[in-house]
């Protein structure tokens, strides 16, 4: 489990600049297109309960006036964001049982509700509250989960997307993915006032916290596997591309490539150890595998073609990477001790920027098709690949660590902005912010 | 804009030295001050190309040179083949085009006989594509451009190559005609 906090002390030098008073980037969420015939489901507010209280109850017992999250609307725009399920607004509900409750589900019934959520949330003082919840099947009138943790107030919300997590993968066999976070670009102003932030997000657009501002571009942010670094390429060095690595929670960053060209599109081992990077300081654009001190490193590419955007196999053995070797922009795999790459895309004549499922067996890319550049997922075994978006220039595509969306960027009129889309192209998501351009995002890994 | 108000905050040293402290017609001083080479000196070594090629300082000159030739740095001749600092490209492409090559042979020759003087080469890619294939291709651009300052006489110290990418066009429409103002590589000097 990691926490993001807004850092407070960063290395010195370039741009950086801490954002206070600073708008933040909200991202907000619309679904665009959900799945025909989403699930009905009800989740009941959850009931409030504090322990008794009379004049002689110690400070640390007394409760918040009222709860300090709505446990069940997290819930509800959760499971109603992921397009497969269509909550029953509670001004609808006939009754709101809680988890002490005897259930009448003809209540629910009538809604064509198939689930029901009922839960508590209990004060239990000093800051800490109990949560629990049971969700039903209300046609076979059958409890099929229940649980109960306890938290303090801080780690209310992300109880929220835990309760979504359990009852999402109960109701669709797939594991959750609404605890996790997603980093972003933003860009805003014109000319010589235009400002670059790199953001981190909980998954639900909540929450933005500022890792890093600069006057100039920052690309390709890569989320370390245990979520707790992020890894960035940014042109603020007067134009000359470095690569930095920055804690999450304390903000500090080092810079861990900055050779002659280009030092860019970091990806993460899986072991977290190392990065595979794009650098140009022999000549052109290779692959190369480089330790986080930045000393040592090995070369995975040789060739004269442009070698770029690596992105390493969950197995960590090979590493997949844009390349024009054969005239085109293609996919080709690679080991990650080098060797000969192998092209892994054949469909089109523009394949790049792979993003891999966490469980090795499907890729992400821009693919272009008919002028338009497009999200496509391509099956590593039988090499069949699907067109998932409409978009014209989508870009950056990254998985979820459940493997069940990507999210990318692309435009809307002259406005940059962000998508999702799930595997099977049946549900599209939109994510903006108020003003100005975001692009560039990184779906987090599972919280550890 | 900013490049002519810098160019007249420099020519005033020059102006007073002519003793045209009037207030006289600012194109008219500035001309004049262009054709003195005492003054040609302090504009050359004061005034900045603003990287988005020549054409607003070529505009307040041009007529005058004409008639009396030009007695300053070849880069600031509005006529020359120098006031050209953008070679174009076709998509996804590296090669300069033939269009190009007497432009960037210009530079080399020029870069050949004035060792002192340094060039940044930014590439840059148009809108289409990922982000960091077009940092690449930006900077295979400009790599080919140096390539052919190098062969022409130009020494590997004049030149240094930076790429934006796609990251700053220099044209923002999404058609055809602002897509191909943005495949270019920009010669930016540092004087």
């Amino acid at each position: 489990m990691y926490k993001i906090k807004r850092f407070t002390n960063i290395v010195s030098g370039f741009y950086l600049l801490l954002l206070a008073g600073t708008a933040q980037a909200v991202l907000n969420i619309e679904i665009t297109q959900g799945v025909e015939g989403a699930v009905p489901l009800a989740v009941v507010p959850f009931s409030w309960q504090v322990p008794p209280q009379n004049p002689q109850t110690p400070a640390d017992l007394v409760p918040p006036k009222k709860p300090p999250v709505d446990i069940a609307a997290i819930v509800r725009a959760d499971l109603a964001r992921t397009g497969r399920f269509d909550p029953l607004p509670p001004k609808d509900m006939l009754a709101r049982p809680n988890v002490d409750s005897t259930i009448n589900f003809s209540n629910w019934r009538i809604f064509q509700s198939e689930n029901l959520v009922v839960g508590t949330l209990q004060y239990l003082g000093a800051d800490r509250y109990k949560i629990r919840f049971r969700l039903f099947d209300v046609f076979k009138e059958k409890q099929l989960e229940g649980f109960s943790f306890s938290v303090s107030g801080n780690d209310l919300r992300r109880a929220a997307h835990q309760v979504s997590d359990i009852i999402y993968e109960k109701l669709t066999g797939e594991r959750g993915a609404f605890t996790t976070s997603v980093a972003y670009v933003t860009a805003a102003g014109v000319g010589k006032a235009r400002r670059y932030s790199l953001w981190i997000a909980d998954a639900d657009g909540y929450g933005p916290q500022s890792m890093m501002r600069s006057r100039e571009p920052i690309l390709s942010p890569a989320w370390s596997p245990d979520g707790t670094h992020i890894a960035y390429a940014s042109l603020e060095d007067n134009g000359h591309q470095a690569v930095f690595v920055q804690n999450i929670s304390s903000g500090r960053r080092d810079k861990v490539s900055s050779y002659k060209g280009i030092n860019g599109a970091p990806s993460w081992s899986p072991d977290g150890k190392s990065l595979a990077v794009t650098l140009s300081k022999d000549g052109n654009p290779e692959i190369y595998v480089i330790d986080l001190t930045g000393k040592k490193q090995r070369r995975l590419t040789r060739h004269w073609a442009i070698d770029t955007e690596p992105t390493w196999t969950p197995d960590g053995k090979t590493v997949i990477f844009t390349s024009d070797r054969g005239g085109r922009p293609q996919l080709y795999q690679v080991s990650s001790s080098g060797g000969k790459a192998r092209r892994l895309t054949f469909e089109g004549k523009y394949n790049a920027k792979a993003s891999v499922s966490q469980d090795g067996k499907k890729v992400a890319m821009i693919h272009r098709t008919d002028g338009k550049y497009r999200v496509a997922v391509m099956d590593l075994k039988s090499g069949n690949l699907r067109v998932l978006t409409d978009g014209s220039l989508d870009e950056s595509p990254s998985f979820a660590p459940n493997g069940g969306m990507i999210i990318y960027a692309t435009s809307a009129g002259r406005r940059g902005i962000l998508k999702a889309v799930s595997v099977d192209g049946n549900i599209h998501q939109r994510l903006t912010i108020p003003e100005g351009d975001v692009r560039e995002p990184a779906w987090s890994p599972f919280p550890q | 804009m900013k490049l002519w108000t810098k160019t007249v905050l420099t020519m005033l040293p020059a102006l007073m030295l002519l003793g045209c402290g009037t207030s006289g017609e600012v194109e008219e001083e500035t001309d004049s001050g262009v054709s003195s080479s005492s003054s040609a000196g302090d504009l050359d070594s004061s005034a900045t190309t603003s990287g988005v090629g020549s054409g607003d300082m070529a505009s307040g000159e041009g007529m005058g040179e004409q008639e009396l030739g030009f007695g300053g740095d070849p880069l600031d001749d509005p006529n020359s083949l120098l006031a050209k600092r953008v070679v174009y490209f076709d998509f996804d492409q590296t090669d300069i085009k033939s269009d190009f090559l007497a432009i960037v042979q210009a530079h080399a020759e020029y870069l050949a006989n004035n060792s002192s003087v340094q060039v940044t080469l930014e590439g840059h890619a148009d809108e289409r594509g990922t982000r960091e294939y077009n940092i690449a291709l930006g900077e295979l651009r400009a790599n080919a451009v140096q390539r052919m300052l190098a062969l022409q006489g130009a020494s590997a110290s004049q030149v240094r190559v930076i790429s934006y990418g796609e990251e700053r066009p220099a044209a923002l429409g999404h058609d055809e005609d602002s897509l191909a103002l943005n495949r270019r590589v920009e010669f930016i000097y540092n004087r």
